[in-house]
């Protein structure tokens, strides 16, 4: 295991795509500690600002610190984990592919953004954007698993077109935003208009929630499937309420006001 | 050699080799998981005339199935691996989509798959709905009591068929008791089926015919008892008059060898005079279970 503790909060973020196992892997101290990071627009080395202990192959990564301003960790990572014990900046698992990335704290904004598989674990909150696709991107998230224990800000998987997110908190406005494919569970509180412009997927609803009037009501039933992905969060470790598993919901499909097949399972009773 | 009031016949079952795959049926009740599995096994007794043997491996309790409901594990059998992709098209298609309440999902992990759930989704008429979750991909079809959820691809794998038990005894009663018995026992271990009714087959048959040449199978003559003063080649001791043939299908050679020991002690301690095996031979199959063989010690 590679071990990197943050010296001090950098002023302005830092953007260290290089904290990731495919860059670190078979790398002697010096090199790990030479490798480029940018503070703002300046250039600088890793080891100016990491202590850095390499104990083994450096498959796994354990980032200790205040990381709040150390950006893009885990980027496009393929193998690997990464655990971090305290808070991470933004664009943690942005375009990854593989591996898995375990956070004991908090994440910020666009946690495993346009991702293709692996697994992000956030035991804390994070921001918005989950899972989502940049700015002007189509596609969001397009495989793997984001678990987030706490809440997540507005636009929780915008654009996703698959893979599986779960919120176990509340979450932000817009939650499911043009939506394509792909399933999101939300456990907690969700704000308003989740869904909205979705073409398809699955948004899972524990608590009562106000839908789009372009939501249109189908039935009341038992979904087989649901089974499955409750059993694999629980399988995670991620605290689903046993009555998910057993519970009947209310499907409504949308968005009707782009001609959408996606569908939003409310819960009504376990 | 004798075991109980038994004797066994110093001879083998010849199996051979045969494709498997394991279907894992789900229900909201264990009585609708187990009406699927019944009717998606049923005329699966011999590929002879079924194209397939199945039959029903074992009751699943709802920790043991990927949903959490109560299941049934059934086992499908062909002798081409290309015919088994068919089989269970027809069959999931025909008998387990339609239960109440029903998904079906893969049971053999496998690097050889084939397609079944995506090809019936086209019963969604467009309607259907993919889902991929932790590697393996479903199908939601609707249906008019919900959805049937079916997984996408399913593993086949090598397995073991025609492992089997003719059990004789005095009368029809006692050597049924005796069958019962062996199936009983049969069924406790993992990884095989007894693809006839109830595990038991009344009607034994060799290969081909004496008279009728059209035929590839007719009935096994030789353990008739009611032509035991006609045919020269009978196999029937006198003072006997019934005999049942246990046919065991596996995943491996060593689960049918396992099933075949147990059945054989079942089988003798309940009533059984003699117990043999068929074979032809060694002409039929690569696998020679040896009855002795299964009687020695571990």
């Amino acid at each position: 295991m590679i071990t990197l503790t943050l010296r001090e909060v950098p002023h302005v973020p830092l953007e260290a795509e290089v904290l990731c196992p495919d860059v670190l892997a078979g790398k002697a101290r010096e090199e790990i500690q030479a490798l480029p990071v940018f503070l703002g627009k300046r250039p600088r080395k890793l080891g100016d600002f990491f202590e850095v202990e390499v104990d083994g192959d450096g498959e796994a990564i354990c980032l200790r610190g205040d990381l709040r301003r150390v950006r893009w960790v885990g980027r496009g990572m393929t193998r690997g984990r990464i655990v971090i014990h305290g808070d991470v900046g933004m664009h943690l698992g942005a375009f990854m592919q593989g591996g898995t990335i375990e956070v004991f704290g908090n994440a910020s904004d666009w946690v495993g953004a346009e991702m293709t598989g692996g697994r992000i674990y956030v035991h804390g909150n994070a921001g918005g954007q989950v899972g989502a696709g940049y700015r002007g991107s189509p596609i969001g998230m397009q495989g793997g698993t984001i678990l987030i224990e706490g809440s997540a800000g507005p636009e929780v998987g915008m654009r996703l077109r698959r893979g599986l997110i779960a919120v176990g908190g509340a979450v932000g406005d817009f939650a499911g935003l043009h939506m394509r494919g792909g399933t999101i569970f939300l456990l907690g509180p969700s704000g308003i208009r989740t869904g909205a412009w979705m073409v398809r997927g699955t948004i899972v609803v524990l608590r009562p929630a106000a839908l789009l009037p372009t939501f249109l009501y189908a039935c009341t039933y038992r979904p087989t499937f649901l089974r499955l992905y409750v059993r694999y969060l629980q399988s995670q470790g991620f605290p689903v309420p046993p009555e998910a598993l057993q519970g009947v919901y209310q499907r409504y499909t949308g968005d009707t006001a782009v001609a959408g097949k996606g569908e939003i399972l409310q819960w009504v009773e376990g | 050699m004798q075991l109980y009031e038994a004797e066994v016949e110093d001879t083998f079952a010849e199996a051979f080799e045969m494709w498997a795959a394991r279907v894992v049926i789900t229900a909201e009740t264990p009585a609708w998981a187990r009406i699927a599995a019944q009717s998606t096994t049923g005329f699966a007794t011999s590929v002879i005339g079924c194209g397939c043997e199945a039959g029903i491996e074992r009751e699943l309790a709802p920790d043991e199935t990927p949903d959490g409901r109560p299941g049934v594990s059934v086992l499908f059998l062909t002798v081409r691996v290309e015919d088994l992709g068919k089989r269970l098209l027809e069959r999931i298609g025909q008998c387990v989509l339609t239960t109440a309440t029903t998904a079906c999902y893969n049971g053999l992990e496998s690097d050889q798959m084939v397609n079944i759930g995506s090809q019936l989704r086209y019963f969604g008429d467009g309607y259907q709905v993919s889902k991929r979750l932790d590697g393996r991909r479903f199908w939601r079809v609707p249906v008019m009591d919900g959805e049937f959820l079916v997984e996408e691809r399913f593993g086949v794998g090598p397995a073991v068929g025609g492992g089997n038990l003719i059990l004789l005894g005095v009368d029809a009663a006692s050597t049924l008791r005796a069958a019962e018995a062996a199936v009983q026992a049969m069924q406790t271990v993992p990884g095989v089926i007894l693809p006839f009714p109830g595990g038991i087959c009344r009607s034994g048959s060799k290969v081909g015919a004496r008279r009728y040449k059209f035929l590839t199978a007719s009935t096994n003559d030789a353990f008739c008892p009611t032509l035991r003063s006609l045919v020269p080649h009978t196999r029937v001791p006198q003072g006997l008059n019934c005999t049942y043939e246990i046919v065991i299908d596996g995943l491996s050679l060593g689960a049918v060898e396992e099933a075949m020991r147990r059945g054989l002690r079942a089988a003798a301690q309940n009533g059984a005079r003699y117990i043999t095996a068929g074979n032809y031979g060694g002409r039929l199959g690569p696998y020679r279970i040896h009855l002795h063989d299964l009687l020695q010690p571990a």
